[in-house]
């Protein structure tokens, strides 16, 4: 018994010892990065122009869809909008804007200034329907496939890094 | 006629026990979820843009008829298991729940070893 006891003992430091590893070596900080594979359903998107509404369906031909958050007041989203405009010279992918909690003729301005790198682009004035993409700050970017699967989420505005990844993404098929 | 009031009172009080029961206490749900751009706060104790974004969420969902559980699993399934206190039991994080009861079973076993050791010598 006292076998027992003794090797019950050993285990249990072994085993803190080991949660303390794992935990030291983690990054602190939480971020959705790693929530691919994921389908997304209920996309119900209200357009920028009219009170139209963008489904899965009006987006079930595209090859891949990129669906970038961004607003006119969110600085980072100026640093990454000359890479969506690079991306959006590509064949294989359709650009998504989802205009996050902004003044539209704010937005307009944006996209005058900059460029408008979107196929499409709709509008979200509460916020709601980021949730449906777990969207937690802005800028962030979701990679789908035609099936509306996540390949890919990029967390912060989109650098060279990851516009080459993207690129690399779509190009095979 | 007492008896009358206090049965009145019994039914009413009884009755809304009931409805509280049967209700969702949105409150509640809002202290089990994480605010997932502050520090250590849930989204009760947040007034951040996110925090006020998935209230009125919460709301829509529990109007919709959602329960309790459907809305945890709808964020956790966009958010991950991140966001909710208290986390749900799965393959994942069963050493979490499993491992105070094993503890307590191993505290047992070596209480009741003791205890018996002590009686042979007595």
């Amino acid at each position: 018994m006292q076998k027992i006891i003794k090797s019950s003992i050993a285990l249990l430091f072994i085993f803190i010892i080991g949660v303390f590893f794992v935990s030291l070596n983690k990054n602190p900080s939480y971020d959705t990065k790693n929530l691919t594979g994921k389908e997304i359903i209920n996309i119900k998107l209200e357009s920028f122009e009219n009170n139209e509404f963008f489904t899965n369906k009006d987006f079930s031909d595209n090859k891949y869809t990129l669906i970038n958050f961004w607003a006119s007041w969110c600085a980072p989203c100026r640093i990454e909008h000359p890479n969506l405009m690079e991306l959006s010279k590509e064949q294989n992918i359709k650009i998504l804007g989802i205009n996050f909690k902004d003044r539209k003729a704010n937005a307009l301005k944006f996209l005058e200034d900059l460029g408008n790198p979107y196929d499409y682009l709709v509008k979200d004035v509460n916020g709601k329907q980021s949730v449906n993409f777990g969207i937690y700050g802005i800028p962030e970017s979701i990679l789908l496939n035609n099936k509306f699967v996540v390949i890919k989420k990029f967390i912060g505005p989109l650098n060279m890094d990851d516009l080459e990844n993207i690129k690399r993404i779509i190009r095979v098929l | 006629m007492k008896l009358k009031n206090l049965l009145i009172i019994f039914f009413l009080f009884f009755n809304f026990n009931i409805n509280a029961n049967q209700s969702i206490n949105e409150n509640e749900i809002h202290k089990n979820l994480r605010c997932l751009v502050c520090q250590g706060q849930s989204i009760a104790d947040s007034n951040s843009d996110f925090a006020i974004t998935l209230k009125m969420v919460v709301s829509d969902l529990i109007k919709q008829g959602k329960s309790e559980e459907e809305i945890y699993n709808f964020l956790s399934d966009k958010y991950g298991d991140w966001i909710l206190y208290k986390p749900k039991f799965n393959f994942g994080n069963f050493l979490l729940w499993g491992i105070p009861y094993l503890a307590l079973l191993i505290g047992a076993i070596i209480i009741v070893f003791f205890i018996r050791k002590q009686s042979k010598k007595a």
